[in-house]
């Protein structure tokens, strides 16, 4: 019980799982009042599942949340609430036309019943606003205010509702530079008037600028909790990707061909208008893979949509094999043979509804030999189905069964067996091996090298370092939007990636 | 020991033909059971008006002859439909793009002043525009300015339905007998023929069950049918393969107009030989299509099926309203439960519940 | 001074056919707010019109007849909100359903009692004091009746709950953004049930007020598109009750004229006016400012289920 005393959070041997992966596997996590804490680490180390556990909206399968000493049950958001804890997450929880006065109101029992004493609230609110520096007009609707004034709304929320824990879930990454260093002043303000602040982050930068502490997750467990200011960028990295040895799969040589893909200071924006790329470029060349390594959000999605035609660039040159293709249509880029694995396999990739056969032409259709003017010849699609369901080992009772019946793996083999079939020159694969099993994994990695062999460049944007490392020949880090840097993979340094993936440009740069 | 009776209820990923077909049936009976009891408490038994309807509208020649003559409209509305449905656009207009399609009609009959034998090729292309027109509007409307297509049909219904007002009133006014308005009559070259003593227009029907086919050909085995099909499931894979909706869109509406349209022009040159009220036109083909391609689950194929059922619920309300002296507004009834316990019913094709006896 | 007379009787008898239109439209208004769109108003208001005279003419006492019709109307719109909001069905085709099944019930039922008289209608008020005021005194007291006057004072309040109350920042949200009012403890379903109620009560009441009080008299199928006038007046109402009000008493004033001004402008381009105005409201508020400002809850006619972000 001792140990509990000047703790305002205990996290003790919280286990959640979910279908296929233990996102928190026996953490145990301490925050002390008044302090700012950052929980670092990777996608899909499990540091916003823990968070949700803290806030209600998940139930933990094993473990208990103390609050200065107490057990509590987090059975809600309003429960969290009602223990003082507040959440800002990354994607808003705010109506666009309502005004801010309302949305802060928002969900809020007051007691007063249905009606709402605007008077004595916006004087509450100003109060806030004025002894925290969070100044917004609060009539004014939100979709008119700036991203970054929308998070100070959502502070606020949450300090209308006395909360004296606040956890933020990354919340720079929407954010400019001076909104950053607003919010961070923000922060130390609160801090100093008493609140606790735990701050999930993958940016080594702002760990050390504005944390107390610091805890590290990988793959669901705490690797380490330090003092800020005992550690430093190199040492964090370090622990964010961890050094175990990284077992290289049988790949044959590089034999590295001609320049397929030229990219020349690229810029685009993202879905929500702000800048998902800036400037970047490269080249990649046939016969090799070149892994794109980055924490999620960073631009790699982006990146895809703009090579295979689904995304506008606002800047910049794209050339595929000397010949200019910026901003070319989806379509343009499917004649021009350039292979897209995309991400959401279920969602972009096939039509759940449609035959394996159907799916298997979803790109190919309006040429023969499947299709002689309007009409489609069925026999074609037919035979080019089995032969594509032997070639890639598809499972499933015939070609006439609907995609959606199929597991992961096989869906994904459907997607690589459609895109690659045509000997693509260019093939953009991301997330190739995301949930799928050991051996759905192993085929499509199998799958990867051998288009390498046959010449093909492929771009390989992945979450898993470790599949980035073992697949590519060169690896380049996404960070913010900007190229942090380029290494050959069998003498990179997996520190060194973990550290531009963090943030910190390659060599020549002040780390 | 005790037996406990109880169900579990599991996701089903994909609704077998047979299931569908039993859901939609089960539908369909619910819908005339419940009805039944509509008829049970207004004081008729219900056995007695369904023998009444079957006899009226499938047992007589004259019967039967009025229900193929319901159907027409049905059938060529309802394949029109399927394609609509298939692409996502909530084609509610079809109304209206029948009036339209009677309008154009009735301005190449009367006016156009074309030699007798191009009269009636001319009013099917007219028509067929004219229902294409006025579906491409709210189709252009959707695409350019992302207006919700269901509003958008609907309302053009009814500025439909006061421009033929308008028409009959005035511009094209001709005799008017006992207060009703309409046009001249038709010349006779525009006239459909029909079936002997029957108001079956069969150039029009053959044109339906002839569409039918094309449609179903078109959306198993054409490149059209296949980026309909696409779009229709999985707009995201539509895009990410480089379909244009826009382009289908346009396309589909085109179709599911201009059918409309064509089942307008039967309806002037076959039934009525001249251009009349809008309700007299139409007992609401348009929305009663909707039903039929709804339960047809989009295939243009078995709309021949549906749309014969809903002829003879129709002409069942014609003998209902001779014999028992009920409106025909209560074949509403009918359609309105149909339709209802059809999407009801729907939650059955996506859970399937099996009954568990446990010991 | 024949003018006068003119635009007086304009006036008055535009107050008094937009009242059911004025009702259905709050109450649509409401169901909308909430992201349910409701094709049933005219089914509703049929059954509300069916039901009020039935109850009138049996038991005497019109408003019974008129408590009923809110009864019924509210009924059928909850059939509406279990199929759209629970089942998570179509939301067209469930009130497409409801309006042909409301049409064809009330027509049946309502068979004998075609031309029949009311023995008791609600009485029209005459405010002697009042009714002497020029213009408006003649439009406003006198021949009017209560459910006239209370539909006005309808519309302050519903602005009121709908712009100023917790409530109404609560229907506000669910209909614009679900997923964000649901991560914030609210109920979304409740909430739209609620509202699509409302909405049926006020459209059976509508329904009620048409044949009990403004003919009084029953006649299969008077309501003669009213609902779809009502769906078409809560676009070019930007969903805001005080508009709405505006937007009904014009429309009925539209309807009134429509015969008088025949010379000059013909009737039915009158009568489909209120159509083509919400298609050119809907495309005035389609480009994107606008569509924030005034444009339709984000969320309408899209079926909410939590987790589906």
């Amino acid at each position: 019980m001792d140990n509990s005393e000047g703790y305002a959070i205990e996290l003790r041997g919280i286990v959640k799982r979910f279908p296929g992966v233990v996102a928190n596997d026996g953490i145990d996590f301490k925050v002390r009042r008044g302090e700012i804490h950052c929980l670092l680490g990777e996608n899909g180390a499990g540091k916003t599942t823990l968070m949700r556990v803290l806030y209600g909206l998940y139930r933990p399968d094993e473990g208990e949340i103390i609050l200065n000493g107490q057990p509590v049950q987090m059975t809600s958001p309003r429960a969290a609430l009602n223990h003082h804890v507040g959440m800002v997450h990354q994607h808003f929880r705010l109506v666009p036309t309502l005004s801010v006065e309302e949305n802060i109101v928002l969900g809020l029992d007051e007691g007063t019943g249905p009606f709402v004493n605007f008077r004595k609230t916006r004087e509450k609110i100003s109060a806030i606003a004025n002894e925290y520096g969070l100044s917004v007009d609060l009539q004014t609707k939100i979709w008119q205010l700036t991203v970054g004034q929308q998070q100070r709304v959502e502070i606020l929320k949450a300090l209308y509702r006395e909360v004296d824990i606040l956890i933020m879930d990354e919340p720079t990454s929407v954010l400019t530079p001076q909104e950053v260093d607003q919010l961070f002043t923000t922060l130390r303000t609160l801090v100093d008037d008493g609140l606790t602040i735990i701050f999930i982050t993958h940016k080594l930068d702002e760990v050390m600028q504005v944390s107390d502490r610091v805890t590290v997750l990988r793959k669901g467990k705490v690797v380490a909790t330090l003092l800020t200011a005992e550690t430093d960028k190199p040492a964090l990295a370090r622990l964010m990707v961890g050094r175990e040895v990284v077992f290289r799969l049988e790949k044959s040589p590089l034999k590295q061909r001609e320049k397929i893909l030229e990219m020349n200071d690229l810029y685009a924006l993202n879905d929500r208008g702000l800048p998902a790329l800036r400037g970047v470029s490269f080249d990649l060349f046939g016969g090799e893979i070149l892994g794109v390594a980055g924490v999620s959000g960073n631009g790699q999605y982006e990146l895809a949509e703009v090579l295979t035609g689904l995304r506008k660039s606002t800047k910049g040159k794209v050339f595929l094999a000397k010949k200019e293709v910026t901003n070319c249509s989806a379509r343009e880029m499917n004649d021009l043979n350039v292979a897209h694995i995309p991400a959401e396999r279920i969602r972009m990739g096939i039509v759940p509804a449609l035959s394996i056969r159907e799916n298997l032409i979803l790109k190919k259709y309006r040429r023969p030999p499947f299709s002689h003017r309007e009409f489609l010849d069925n026999k074609e699609i037919e035979e080019n189905a089995h032969r594509a369901m032997s070639d890639y080992q598809i499972a499933a009772p015939s070609c006439e069964t609907p995609a959606k019946l199929l597991s992961g793996g096989n869906i994904q083999k459907v997607v690589l067996a459609r895109e690659l079939s045509e000997n693509p020159s260019l093939i953009v694969a991301v997330h190739p091996t995301y949930g799928l099993d050991i051996g759905a994994t192993e085929q499509v990695r199998q799958v990867l090298l051998a288009q390498r062999e046959r010449g093909a460049a492929t771009l390989l944007i992945s979450e898993d370092l470790e599949e980035i490392m073992t697949l590519s020949d060169r690896i380049l880090v996404l960070f913010n939007g900007e190229v942090m840097g380029i290494l050959d993979a069998e003498s990179a340094d997996i520190e060194e990636i973990g550290l531009m993936m963090a943030g910190s440009r390659h060599k020549g740069e002040k780390l | 020991m005790k037996k406990r009776v109880g169900f579990k209820v599991e996701r089903r990923p994909v609704a077998s033909g047979r299931v569908v077909f039993l859901v939609s049936l089960l539908a369909i009976i619910a819908a005339f059971v419940v009805a039944g009891i509509f008829f049970r408490i207004y004081g008729v038994s219900p056995i007695h008006a369904y023998q009444l309807i079957l006899r009226g509208s499938l047992g007589s020649r004259f019967g039967l002859a009025e229900t193929v003559r319901r159907v027409i409209p049905l059938l060529l509305c309802g394949v029109g439909l399927t394609i609509a449905f298939r692409a996502l656009f909530w084609n509610i207009g079809a109304e209206g793009q029948l009036l339209m399609g009677a309008v154009a009609a009735a301005g190449v009959a009367l006016f156009s002043g074309l030699p007798g034998p191009l009269l009636l090729p001319a009013m099917f292309i007219g028509g067929f525009i004219g229902g294409a027109a006025w579906g491409l509007i709210p189709a252009i409307l959707k695409v350019m300015l992302g207006l919700n297509d269901v509003i958008t049909t609907l309302m053009m219904n009814y500025i439909a339905i006061y421009f033929v007002e308008w028409l009959i009133h005035g511009p094209w006014k001709g005799p008017t007998a006992r207060g009703f308005a309409y046009t001249d009559t038709f010349p006779r070259a525009a006239w459909l023929p029909t079936l002997y003593g029957t108001r079956i227009h069969w150039p029009t029907l053959v044109l339906g069950l002839v569409l039918a086919v094309v449609m179903y050909i078109m959306v198993t085995r054409t490149r059209s049918g296949f980026e309909i099909r696409v779009i229709g499931e999985n707009p995201n894979a539509a895009r990410f393969a480089g379909i244009s909706q826009l382009k289908t869109t346009l396309v589909v509406m085109l179709i599911s107009g201009g059918f409309a349209g064509l089942a307008g022009v039967g309806e002037v040159a076959g039934i009525h030989m001249r251009l009349l009220g809008p309700t007299n036109i139409s007992m609401g083909y348009g929305y009663t299509a909707i039903i039929v391609a709804w339960l047809a689950r989009r295939n243009p194929l078995a709309v021949i099926i549906t749309s014969l059922l809903f002829g003879v619920i129709m002409t069942g309300g014609d003998v209902i309203k001779v014999s028992l002296g009920l409106p025909f507004q209560l074949i509403n009834v009918f359609n309105g439960l149909i339709l209802f316990f059809l999407i009801g019913s729907e939650i059955l094709l996506h859970y399937k519940i099996s009954f568990l006896l446990r010991r | 001074m024949g003018w006068e007379t003119w635009i007086i009787t304009t006036f008055s008898r535009s107050l008094a056919y937009g009242t059911p239109l004025l009702l259905g439209t709050l109450g649509e208004i409401y169901a909308e707010r909430s992201g349910v769109l409701n094709l049933g108003v005219e089914g509703m208001m049929i059954m509300g019109a069916y039901s009020g005279f039935t109850t009138a003419y049996i038991t005497g006492n019109p408003w019974l007849g008129i408590l009923v019709a809110a009864v019924v109307g509210g009924a059928f719109s909850l059939i509406h909100a279990f199929a759209s909001v629970t089942l998570k069905a179509n939301q067209i085709v469930s009130g497409l359903s409801l309006t042909m099944l409301g049409l064809g019930l009330s027509g049946m039922f309502g068979r004998g009692l075609e031309g029949k008289p009311l023995p008791v209608t609600i009485p029209k008020i005459t405010i002697s004091g009042l009714s002497k005021i020029p213009f408006l005194g003649p439009i406003l007291f006198e021949g009017q009746n209560l459910i006239v006057y209370l539909t006005i004072l309808l519309v302050p309040l519903l602005w009121y709950i709908l712009y100023r109350t917790r409530i109404g920042i609560t229907i506000r949200s669910v209909g614009e953004s679900p997923a964000t009012a649901d991560s914030l403890g609210i109920n979304v379903d409740r909430v739209r049930y609620m509202c699509v109620f409302l909405g049926g009560i006020l459209a059976g009441v509508a329904g009620g007020y048409l044949s009990v009080a403004y003919r009084p008299a029953w006649t299969e199928g008077m309501t003669a598109g009213m609902g779809w006038i009502v769906i078409a007046l809560t676009i070019f109402a930007f969903w805001n009750p005080v508009y709405g009000m505006l937007g009904a008493y014009l429309f009925a004033a539209l309807y009134h004229l429509s015969y008088r001004l025949q010379p000059w402008v013909s009737p039915e381009f009158l009568k489909a006016m209120p159509y083509a105005f919400a298609i050119l409201v809907l495309i005035f508020v389609s480009r994107g400012t606008l569509q924030k400002r005034m444009g339709a809850p984000a969320a309408l006619s899209l079926p909410y289920t939590r987790g589906e972000e």
